[in-house]
């Protein structure tokens, strides 16, 4: 097939798609989405996997229509999309479902918009309640229910349209782990025996297994700007056997290719033969010496506290020769990967940790700072701080030009503001001042919004 | 074999206990406004023709009702004002930008005062009929309700959950159908509870509505608030303790017949999905419930109602191109806010010309003076509230059962009128020789405090029982411990009562600045006794400038003290 057809059948295809929101205070725009190119067809499960800030969550709205793209078209059927997409049903991270609606009416409330009439709702939605398993709940109300009953409900309110393609935002992710396993399980296996009342699934995750284990394509999202690195084919029969080498050697790869933005998406080729990446910490070091003449402020510091960094570390020593496998550390931490890699990368920002080929392994500095007292932790976090960030010892300069040694936050922020949404230059922001003051570097008092310089370093 | 049916089988005869019980007051309640209606349409030709009230207590049932009705009658408008302005406002981004700021102006006007222009201009509307007067006393209700009701409606639309709204657009709900279903269910809560508040607060207003002087002229609505004046004017102290009793009892059952149902059925549209601790419980409601001809009902109108939702969605269908929100137009934009500026400007600006020459600017001067009088009663009463009635509000809050007792009670004196007590202290200040300067103070308090005592409570049961025992375990006691644990703790709620018993009080200066027994009248100086002075007189200058000045005087204070405090619990003492 060639492409041309092959797009010719697709049910949702995305050409050139970037989207921008422009900053409240009118100083230009930032670029959420760049150039996507992306196609959906019939028979397939698609995962879009990407770390916080990849913008997998306005893709797919702007696939469903909720979203306009700032370049670029949607087609949907091989007509332009021009705005909510009909095809699609939607079930959401948050379930969505109308408190006052029983059961039954939330499910019913798609295809009371449509206008079908009363007996065949009924019919319709009774139907559809059977499907996800909810038969004896239909005069309940969400309230009644537990999480995993309310996401049925959710899905089964999707269903009931038949939408040509199912979209789900993360529909596992506010469920408990074993409440989202059985969950997740069911509606494999609905699709697996070919009942299933879509044509196409389309799930955004950061669930590394939950992607190999649901989907058929895994598209890998970059972030800052939003970007696709790769698409991997996972050739497993279905539904996908966790036990299979060729499973875990992909949940391998993938945690690599997370947790390394450089590193370039082309698959898993043989199995288990996963080239060795570069050692990351080279990477933002690089980073660091070539950002003499660029803006300290425009290195983008993964949001970890300094308490949860020092946690890791601690944890890690205790393994042999302070090594562990990444998906296993998520799963003991009970962590999803939206949670353990910024913790992670920030440890390899520091130095403390270096990533390579889905493990993690203490630095001899890391260790150092995981088994020595607490005041000397905080001099080597200081000092690790001080030689990898430099946006620390801008602000420690800044700080040390003033007379009193203080300064206001809005200068700061005003900084960030210049390379990063304004939302995302508070975390920055906040991120900064935890890190700075469990290093001792300066303080932050919140009533008057000031940084300060310890007093210490004042007098000398 | 049984003889008698088993209570199964009762409940299922079509006909109960419940449904006798709820076909007997429907059928009382149709009767009732038929005959207090019928009324209100009476001929009126002021001054010959004019209603007497008759001070023999058997009328007062009759009075209660007529005020009653109005009540309702003003809640109707009050609500369909609410869902139409709400709704346009959290909708157009530039119809908001104006409508809020408008509205923030209108909730801090005085509303007694604006009864001298309304009932001048409904008179007219409605000439030779007594619906005029009917219409002016509503529309003051209306008044003193509606504000905060559109305010929680409009905020709580702002705030639906993103994810509901995406739902509403992907499931393609027509505007109708995502009005009925998202954004009223999802502001229900705060809505009836705001009507429920407004409702209590206006019996103060219907008593003060009812009897009043406008352009040295006498005008009486049959009501209670009327009755009350005249029991005033002729010293008939057995007739004032008639009256109490009926609006007291009132008041009760109006709770116990509509609001409670109501809080009660409304409890569904909590927006959190887990199931409250605690729900309210109603007999009304349950009674309802029990009946079969409510849901009898229901299933034969169900037909209909299907039909106008089809109707109405295919008037609002959903739309199917991206909507603009996130686009502003900014030149559009500015043209826009020119006018609005302009607008504003001019208004301002004829309003200065009208006062400066008719009345001159030593006459402003004269009513800054008077304000700061007013102000300066308005914050000797805050801090005498809060010393008093924090403590105990504290307490209350801190004992579970008490609390569950005394806040019904507390609730029901916030709604009660403070004006029927008027009459006793104004006997009591002439008794004792209590100058009314200080006096005013008091009679304003009457109304005001129950805000603050109410809030304390609220704001003691929210403190978490950890921090109280923390407190013990460190051993804070006495004002250590109020100022380290139960003043920051219950900071965001008093400031929230705060706000409501200041206006209060502003609103309640136009009626206790002065206040007459008989033939007494005691006077003291003041921004409220120069708006009802010139009311009376109908000084039209005086009036416009008088409620200007009060309005600044509001705007002013609540944005330079009290808008800072709420910024201040948001932040700081957020619990």
């Amino acid at each position: 097939m060639t492409p041309k057809t092959r797009l010719d059948t697709a049910l949702i295809a995305v050409e050139q798609v970037s989207k921008s929101f422009a900053s409240p205070e009118g100083k230009g725009s930032f670029t959420v989405l760049s150039n996507i190119n992306l196609a959906i067809y019939p028979g397939e499960v698609v995962a879009l996997l990407g770390r916080s800030g990849s913008g997998k969550s306005t893709l797919l709205r702007i696939m469903a229509g909720l979203l306009s793209p700032s370049e670029g078209r949607v087609y949907s059927n091989g007509q332009p999309l021009k705005g909510t997409n009909t095809d699609v049903a939607m079930v959401f991270q948050s379930f969505a479902l109308l408190p006052w609606l029983t059961v039954q009416e939330n499910v019913e409330l798609g295809l009371d918009a449509q206008g079908v009439d009363l007996a065949e709702r009924r019919r319709r939605s009774l139907e559809a309640i059977d499907l996800v398993g909810l038969d004896g709940f239909e005069s309940a109300y969400p309230k009644e229910l537990s999480g995993g009953m309310k996401q049925r409900v959710g899905f089964a309110r999707a269903l009931v349209l038949r939408p040509k393609v199912l979209f789900m935002d993360e529909p596992f992710s506010a469920l408990d782990v074993l409440t989202a396993e059985n969950l997740r399980g069911e509606i494999d296996d609905l699709w697996n025996a070919g009942q299933f009342p879509s044509q196409s699934i389309l799930i955004v995750t950061h669930n590394i297994e939950e992607a190999v284990f649901l989907a058929d394509r895994i598209v890998v999202l970059g972030a800052r700007p939003g970007r696709i690195r790769g698409i991997i084919d996972v050739d497993l029969p279905r539904s996908h056997d966790r036990t299979q080498p060729r499973f875990t050697a992909l949940v391998d790869y993938l945690y690599t290719v997370m947790t390394n933005p450089d590193l370039e998406v082309t698959g898993l080729g043989v199995a288990g033969a996963v080239a060795a990446s570069p050692v990351p910490a080279a990477r933002f070091e690089g980073a660091a010496a070539n950002s003499v003449r660029r803006s300290p402020y425009e290195m983008h510091l993964p949001h970890a506290r300094a308490g949860s960094i020092s946690g890791l570390l601690e944890l890690l020593v205790e393994k042999p020769d302070g090594q562990e496998d990444l998906p296993r550390l998520a799963e003991r931490l009970g962590l999803t990967v939206d949670d353990l890699l910024p913790i992670l990368d920030a440890a390899v920002l520091l130095g403390f940790a270096t990533v390579a080929a889905g493990d993690v392994k203490l630095t001899d500095v890391g260790r150092e700072f995981a088994t020595t007292t607490i005041l000397q932790s905080k001099d080597l976090f200081r000092q690790q701080l001080l030689r990898h960030i430099p946006v620390f010892d801008s602000i420690c300069s800044t700080l040390r030009e003033k007379q009193n040694g203080s300064m206001r936050a809005d200068f700061f922020l005003d900084l960030w503001d210049e390379h990063f949404p304004h939302a995302e230059a508070e975390r920055q922001f906040a991120t900064a001042v935890d890190w700075g003051r469990y290093a001792e570097l300066f303080e932050y008092d919140a009533d008057e919004e000031r940084l300060y310089l310890p007093e210490a370093q004042l007098v000398a | 074999m049984r003889t008698f049916p088993t209570p199964e089988a009762l409940k299922r005869f079509p006909f109960g206990l419940a449904d006798i019980a709820v076909i007997l007051g429907t059928i009382a309640l149709l009767a009732l406004i038929g005959r207090l209606g019928a009324d209100t349409m009476v001929h009126f030709a002021p001054p010959e023709v004019s209603p007497e009230i008759d001070l023999d207590p058997r009328n007062l049932p009759y009075y209660a009702g007529r005020s009653t009705l109005r009540m309702f009658i003003a809640l109707a408008f009050s609500t369909l004002f609410t869902l139409i302005y709400g709704y346009i406002a959290a909708r157009s981004r530039r119809a908001e930008r104006m409508m809020i700021p408008l509205l923030d102006i209108l909730q801090s006007v005085p509303v007694l005062g604006f009864l001298s222009i309304t009932v001048t201009g409904f008179i007219a509307l409605f000439p030779g009929s007594l619906l005029g007067l009917e219409a002016a006393s509503i529309f003051a209700i209306f008044t003193s309700q509606v504000w905060n009701m559109t305010f929680s409606f409009y905020q709580s639309l702002r705030t639906v959950p993103q994810e509901l709204m995406e739902a509403a657009r992907l499931y393609r709900l027509s505007g109708w159908q995502r009005f009925t279903r998202l954004e009223v269910p999802s502001a229900m809560i705060g809505l009836v509870w705001n009507a429920m508040m407004s409702f209590g607060g206006g019996w103060f207003f219907v008593a003060a509505s009812e009897a009043i002087s406008v352009l040295n002229q006498e005008y009486t609505l049959p009501g209670i608030g009327s009755y009350v004046e005249k029991a005033i004017a002729q010293e008939n102290l057995s007739a004032l303790g008639w009256a109490i009793l009926t609006i007291a009892i009132v008041i009760l059952l109006v709770d116990q017949l509509f609001w409670r149902p109501i809080v009660v059925w409304s409890d569904k549209f909590r927006l959190e999905q887990s199931a409250a601790a605690a729900s309210p419980t109603s007999w009304v409601y349950d009674l309802l419930q029990a009946a079969r001809i409510p849901r009898t009902l229901g299933r034969l109108l169900r037909p209909l109602g299907e039909l106008t939702k089809r109707a109405l969605s295919a008037l609002t269908p959903p739309r199917s191109t991206y909507p603009e929100r996130d686009e502003p137009g900014e030149k559009g934009d500015r043209i826009f806010n020119l006018i609005l500026l302009l607008i504003i400007g001019a208004i301002i600006a004829w309003m200065l010309h009208f006062i400066f020459r008719t009345v001159g600017p030593a006459e402003v001067l004269k009513t800054f003076w008077l304000g700061l009088l007013t102000l300066l009663r308005v914050m000797v009463l805050m801090v005498i509230a809060t010393i008093i009635w924090t403590p105990i509000g504290v307490a209350i809050g801190f004992n579970p059962k008490l609390a569950r007792l005394l806040q019904p009670v507390v609730q029901f004196l916030a709604s009660f009128p403070a004006n029927f007590i008027f009459p006793f202290a104004t006997l009591f200040f002439i008794r004792t020789n209590i100058s009314i300067e200080w006096g005013s103070i008091l009679l304003m308090a009457l109304g005001a405090q129950w805000y603050i005592l109410f809030n304390s409570i609220a704001g003691a049961q929210t403190i978490p029982t950890d921090l109280r025992e923390m407190a013990d375990n460190m051993g804070l006691r006495g004002w250590q411990r109020w100022r380290k644990v139960i003043i920051p703790g219950i900071f965001s709620a008093w400031v929230t009562g705060g706000v409501t018993a200041s206006g209060g009080a502003w609103n309640a200066s136009i009626v206790s600045e002065i206040v007459s027994w008989g033939s007494n009248t005691l006077t003291a100086t003041g921004l409220g006794t120069y708006i009802t002075e010139a009311t009376t007189l109908g000084d039209w200058p005086r009036i416009t400038l008088g409620i200007a000045m009060m309005s600044l005087f509001v705007v002013g204070f609540n944005r330079l003290f009290w808008r800072r405090l709420y910024e201040l619990a948001e932040t700081k003492y957020h619990l």
